[in-house]
């Protein structure tokens, strides 16, 4: 094991050398601790309706201006990052589940079950994830479990090609031999021996998926498919921001914004990982 | 092939008829009076009363002779339907597709030829905000921008209302306003992945032996660049062309529903909410077997331009 703890403070040694890469540590980071403390830090009632005070822009009291029903924008932006990223990390959890089990399995054991598991990937690729979003989204009715689910459904077709090239090429090595050799079950020689020493690339591709997931949630949401007002999300309120583009750019404005720098943050890191874990990076 | 093709034509098939609420119930919907009894001639007219896999070998018997069928929603053709959106949607593509390779390209030249100088920097960064920024968001910004407050281009459509008055240039200038923005920001976020893509491939293929070798005989770096490395770093951008319809099309469904276009995004967008599967079927097969085409001859090439990629 102490191969693997020096590999690992290596890697994070590199890791913060890399200016991306810490700024974008920092930046999710950020995103994360504000969404968390939302119940404390978030100025106003996220869903206190204030007739009064309908579609002012930013100014003191409300610091990212109110929506058409007097609502406090920062407040439902904290609150919208905790289902945002909630969203991403479900997604993530589960396509980077489903990719490793599927993608373990068909480079362990080739043959036909490995070509019946890429055929399917191809397939997955081959249609527009969106359209499997909008059918099944449209099947479901559009809830913030639903939404996890699918997003997580059409997006493990990366951790599973992943993850079979690293089972290829680690499964004929000699401590998988040995293992074999000691009368291991498949089970354990995959579970125990292989997949340990074939996560690193599935961490660049998850960290990057969860930019990925709350891009593709907030698309739903703006379609008006994904988290249902009065619920917020970045999405959702960059949808109802829409329609009052003319008169409250700020309605627009920040929820986007946010999207932005969270899924900034989330490749930034992820790219950063990936140079870190490559061995050509580090001359 | 076929497996796939065949998979394709399943899943797409599978997730569109096995919804509860066919397409007469979507119908339906619009007036509660209908009895039940007119409920069942639709399902019946469907095809919807009999079971999956009969209603699926049906649909592939048509397809087969390129017979999509009808809508639903209006009885026209599915192939007019198509043809009459297609050439809209493949506008706005094409040009933004052709706006970002010829920026995407140089840009990785001179971001790989010049590594870690102030271009190359500006554009890593241009990339990654490129890449995390929503694209309906930005086309949001730039219609409140350039839309409503400068008033600079028109914010919807595809043309003024009043365009049968206008001259034939008049038409034009009018729908190529109309076309500033849809082209923009389709562009937008091709642009950030294209020339990233550019500079590692040019970076890859920099690091190589013939252009050592190139670099000893002398030969001028302008025709190293350009003529040796350029063209084998632009090998692999025609795979990514052939990977990228899929997205392409994701896409321009989120793009028409923001810029109100009536093209293929938006038609999928109705089909798949009206549950006209004949329609989204329509769409999606050929959309995915293109892909699927794309990718093989994209394979295929490869293997013609590199002796070291065999075909089993």
């Amino acid at each position: 094991m102490a191969n693997t703890e020096s590999f690992t403070s290596r890697t994070f040694h590199y890791l913060m050398k890399n200016k991306f890469a810490v700024t974008g540590g920092i930046l999710v980071l950020l995103v994360f601790v504000l969404s968390l403390l939302a119940p404390w830090i978030a100025p106003y009632d996220p869903a206190v309706i204030d007739i009064k005070n309908i579609l002012i822009g930013p100014s003191f009291s409300h610091i990212l201006g109110t929506d058409d029903l007097g609502r406090d924008v920062f407040s439902r932006m904290l609150w919208g990052g905790r289902v945002s990223l909630e969203v991403g990390f479900v997604a993530v959890g589960i396509a980077t589940v489903i990719g490793v089990i599927l993608g373990a399995i068909a480079g362990f054991y080739g043959g036909w079950v490995d070509s019946i598991i890429m055929r399917a990937v191809d397939i997955m690729l081959s249609i527009p994830t969106i359209f499997l979003v909008l059918a099944v989204i449209a099947i479901l009715e559009p809830n913030i479990i639903n939404i996890m689910i699918v997003i997580g459904l059409t997006s493990w077709m990366e951790p599973a090609r992943l993850i079979r090239a690293e089972f290829i090429s680690l499964k004929e090595r000699e401590f998988v031999i040995a293992a074999r050799a000691l009368g291991a079950m498949d089970v354990r020689i995959i579970v125990k021996h292989i997949l340990p020493n074939g996560l690193s690339p599935i961490l660049v591709s998850a960290t990057m998926g969860i930019g990925g997931a709350v891009l593709v949630e907030s698309a739903l949401s703006f379609l008006g498919l994904g988290v249902q007002p009065p619920t917020p999300s970045w999405g959702s309120l960059l949808s109802s921001g829409k329609d009052n583009i003319e008169i409250a750019w700020w309605l627009s404005a920040f929820p986007g914004l946010a999207i932005l720098v969270t899924v900034l943050g989330y490749n930034l890191l992820g790219e950063g990982i990936r140079d870190a874990l490559d061995p050509r990076q580090q001359e | 092939m076929i497996p796939i093709l065949l998979g394709i034509t399943v899943l797409s098939f599978g997730v569109m008829r096995l919804a509860p609420g066919g397409p007469a119930e979507a119908q339906m919907d619009f007036s509660a009076k209908a009895s039940a009894e007119a409920r069942e001639r639709l399902r019946k007219l469907y095809g919807a009363d009999q079971p999956f896999y009969k209603q699926y070998a049906t649909w592939l018997k048509k397809f087969m002779t390129l017979d999509f069928g009808e809508a639903f929603a209006d009885g026209r053709k599915v192939k007019d339907k198509i043809i009459e959106c297609l050439p809209i949607t493949l506008t706005i593509n094409i040009l933004s597709l052709g706006l970002v390779l010829l920026i995407a390209i140089p840009i990785g030249i001179m971001s790989a030829t010049r590594q870690y100088s102030l271009l190359d920097r500006f554009t890593t960064i241009f990339v990654f905000v490129g890449f995390s920024t929503p694209s309906f968001w930005l086309a949001l910004l730039l219609i409140y921008i350039l839309g409503v407050q400068w008033g600079v281009v028109p914010i919807s459509g595809i043309h003024s209302l009043d365009i049968t008055g206008l001259t034939f240039w008049g038409r034009l200038v009018d729908e190529a306003n109309h076309l500033v923005l849809p082209v923009f920001v389709s562009a937008f976020g091709g642009l950030a992945g294209f020339s990233r893509y550019m500079r590692n491939n040019m970076l890859e293929v920099m690091r190589q032996d013939y252009i050592r070798t190139a670099r000893a005989k002398g030969l001028p770096e302008r025709t190293i660049i350009y003529k040796h490395a350029l063209r084998n770093a632009l090998m692999p951008v025609i795979t990514i062309l052939g990977l990228s319809l899929p997205g392409i099309i994701g896409g321009s469904v989120i793009m028409e529903t923001v810029f109100g276009i009536p093209g293929m995004g938006r038609l999928l967008y109705q089909a798949v909410f009206s549950r006209d599967y004949n329609l989204a079927m329509g769409i999606l097969v050929p959309a995915a077997f293109l892909t699927l085409f794309g990718n093989f001859f994209a394979d295929i090439a490869y293997a013609f331009t590199d002796p070291r990629v065999r075909l089993k």
